[in-house]
């Protein structure tokens, strides 16, 4: 590994900044969930960092990210403010979405972010169709929807991945296996081959990664980007992690044997990309320093947030449609 | 004025708005070939394939796959063929599209809309006869438009396409061939705005889509026996004309509400309970008996709500 170029290094150790910082937000927000500062559910992706820095890393700014309930790691990678989005799990003015979606409607247009999803897989035929709108509207953007390994029994997964593949949309599929559907093992409930083996049944090309290795995460990302945009149609990517805490910020995650966390703790990808870098030649007080500088940047932006005030109860009535008035037919 | 079918009339509405605005499109199954009832016919020639768009029998897809086009610069109209179809679809009307906007905080729009054609249609039997237009006007986000006439079809329907909102546009099946007179050139019509479809001062009636047609023969009947009925095609349920409809019933102080959905639930509850809670007149309705819709003609005819019995009820209304 210490054959790296030092352009590999930079992008490396880049992902390595990127990934503290989602481990330090989501921290951040568990801090505020137990404190009651979090009002809602919300869903970590500790443990699944390298997904969300190695896929979303390789996209524009302009290009587009679909992504699921556990998107915190995607929507910072897309570039969101980590302030504005802890001022919406807090429910906060100037929160991304001024506090009226939480963490689970999480989205920033401004940096091509068209929004979590409550619904498991609703996410996947949005995503076709806005790759649907660029392809009409003859745009060079790429779309890139990620969606768990419990999204691919859902019909969407299926008639979105259809669609896509019959109006050969520049999409890319990432399918974020964490092993669990909620709190049930997926494979339990899961026929047939799994993700790729279905991709690949809609003749969509599907690439296996293992998903807690930032660099193979980013090389395989950028490869079926470039595909992508070339004209190629949509790919799919079929990325193996595993979710270190529970389903939701409150679920122990009894369900499953500590060893098997703990072997699973020894291979996550923060730990995997600082050894990587460490044989590259960087010291440990660098890699401390990606580390704090995540820390601090979070700490600030949950003192902000939570210094903000709440919004008032008229944006209740707020962009709720244009035709009639949401306050008509109340109280 | 030009003499028009309603589904022709649509059509020119649809034609227009995508000679006018290059990011409108339509995507459905069979449309390629004119739709399921020939209301895209010619289309295709005009515009090509990939603005009147075949699609996969996948009303979740369909759905779904436009509200992302729709929050990515393109305006879709989105055929499901049979309103009984869309109800696949019902995610991403409902917690999608007409959700985006508000949990989004703002950030975007998705004007979409979505044709769900309704109503019974010659022995189409139960899933593909409802009418189900008061889902759609409970739900926050969500305009609702069920059009009575060729003129309105093709005004509505052009006023639909250039709302920024999800609209769910009911064409009634029964009315593909109903001709009338449509005005040319450019026609858009206001959404909440009921039509007056006569005047009369004894009691209030009103209805929307296919049934107004109905209603308008049992006002005949009644015009015979001396009873003015003042008749108002509502147009749009969401929003509706709360207005034009309470100065009715505060003048006469009879209202009836008579629709071909299944009146448990139906929307003609809720205008019931507007006219009540704001007016002194005294309200009733007259819906679908809570049955699915069935084949054979007689099964078929037993759901229907008629003139004979629109008359029956109005006269126990002003007698009761």
């Amino acid at each position: 590994m210490s054959s790296l170029r030092n352009t590999d290094i930079a992008r490396l150790r880049a992902h390595h900044r990127l990934m503290w910082r989602i481990r330090k937000l989501e921290e951040a927000a568990l801090r505020g969930l137990k404190a009651g500062v979090v009002l809602g559910a919300i869903h970590p992706s500790i443990g699944q960092e390298a997904v969300a820095a190695g896929a979303v890393g390789n996209l524009r700014r302009d290009d587009i990210l679909l992504s699921t309930h556990r998107g915190h790691g995607h929507t910072l990678a897309k570039g969101a403010d980590s302030e504005a989005m802890l001022r919406e799990l807090f429910g906060r003015v100037g929160g991304t979405c001024g506090g009226k979606g939480g963490s689970m409607h999480i989205a920033d247009f401004s940096v091509g972010m068209l929004g979590a999803n409550g619904v498991v897989g609703a996410n996947i035929v949005i995503a076709a169709g806005s790759a649907h709108a660029i392809k009409l509207r003859g745009e060079d953007r790429v779309v890139c929807c990620i969606f768990g390994d419990g999204a691919i029994n859902r019909g969407p997964f299926l008639e979105g991945l259809n669609w896509a593949a019959v109006f050969k949309l520049p999409v890319l599929f990432v399918c974020e296996d964490n092993g669990f559907a909620a709190t049930t093992r997926t494979s339990t409930m899961t026929a047939g081959g799994g993700p790729a083996v279905r991709a690949e049944a809609f003749g969509i090309p599907a690439t296996l990664v293992d998903g807690n290795d930032v660099q193979a995460v980013d090389e395989a990302a950028a490869r079926l980007i470039g595909e992508i945009r070339a004209g190629g149609g949509p790919r799919f990517l079929h990325a193996k992690t595993y979710r270190l805490t529970g389903h939701t910020g409150v679920d122990p995650a009894a369900y499953r044997p500590a060893a098997e966390v703990e072997a699973a703790r020894m291979l996550e990808p923060i730990l995997r990309c600082a050894e990587v870098l460490r044989s590259a030649g960087l010291s440990e007080a660098e890699l401390e320093a990606d580390r704090g500088a995540a820390e601090a940047e979070m700490d600030i932006a949950y003192e902000a947030a939570f210094a903000a005030p709440y919004p008032g109860p008229e944006e209740a009535f707020r962009d709720v449609q244009d035709a009639g008035s949401p306050e008509e037919v109340a109280f | 004025m030009t003499i028009m079918t309603y589904s022709a009339a649509a059509k020119a509405a649809l034609a227009e708005e995508m000679r006018r605005d290059p990011y409108v499109w339509a995507v459905g199954e069979d449309l390629g070939r004119g739709g399921v009832f020939g209301q895209y016919a010619g289309l295709v020639e005009e515009f090509g394939p990939d603005r009147i768009s075949d699609a996969p029998i996948s009303e979740a897809a369909i759905m779904g796959a436009c509200v992302g086009a729709a929050m990515t610069g393109t305006r879709p109209v989105v055929e499901m063929r049979f309103s009984d179809f869309a109800l696949c679809a019902v995610d991403e009307l409902v917690n999608q599209a007409a959700k985006a906007r508000f949990m989004f905080g703002g950030q975007s729009k998705v004007p979409l809309v979505v044709r769900e054609p309704i109503g019974m249609w010659r022995s189409s039997a139960a899933q593909h006869s409802q009418s189900l237009e008061s889902w759609y006007a409970h739900i926050p986000g969500l305009v609702v438009v069920c059009p009575s006439t060729p003129a309105d079809n093709k005004a509505l329907l052009k006023a639909a396409i250039r709302c920024d909102d999800p609209v769910v546009y009911m064409e009634h099946k029964n009315l593909w061939p109903m001709e009338g007179e449509v005005p040319d050139g450019e026609i858009l019509l206001p959404f909440g705005k009921a039509r007056q479809v006569q005047q009369g001062g004894d009691i209030t009636m009103v209805s929307w889509s296919a049934q107004v047609h109905v209603c308008a023969e049992a006002a005949k009947s009644l015009a015979a026996e001396g009873i003015g009925v003042d008749l108002w095609d509502l147009r749009t349920l969401w929003p509706w004309d709360r207005e034009a409809i309470l100065t009715s019933a505060a003048k006469t102080g009879r209202a009836v509400i008579v629709h071909e959905a299944v009146q448990v639930g139906g929307f003609g509850a809720e205008i019931a309970a507007t006219i009540a809670e704001h007016t002194g007149a005294r309200v009733s309705r007259l819906g679908a008996p809570r049955a699915p819709i069935g084949y054979a003609p007689p099964v078929e005819n037993a759901v229907r709500v008629t003139a004979s019995q629109i008359v029956a009820h109005a006269r126990t209304a002003l007698n009761g």
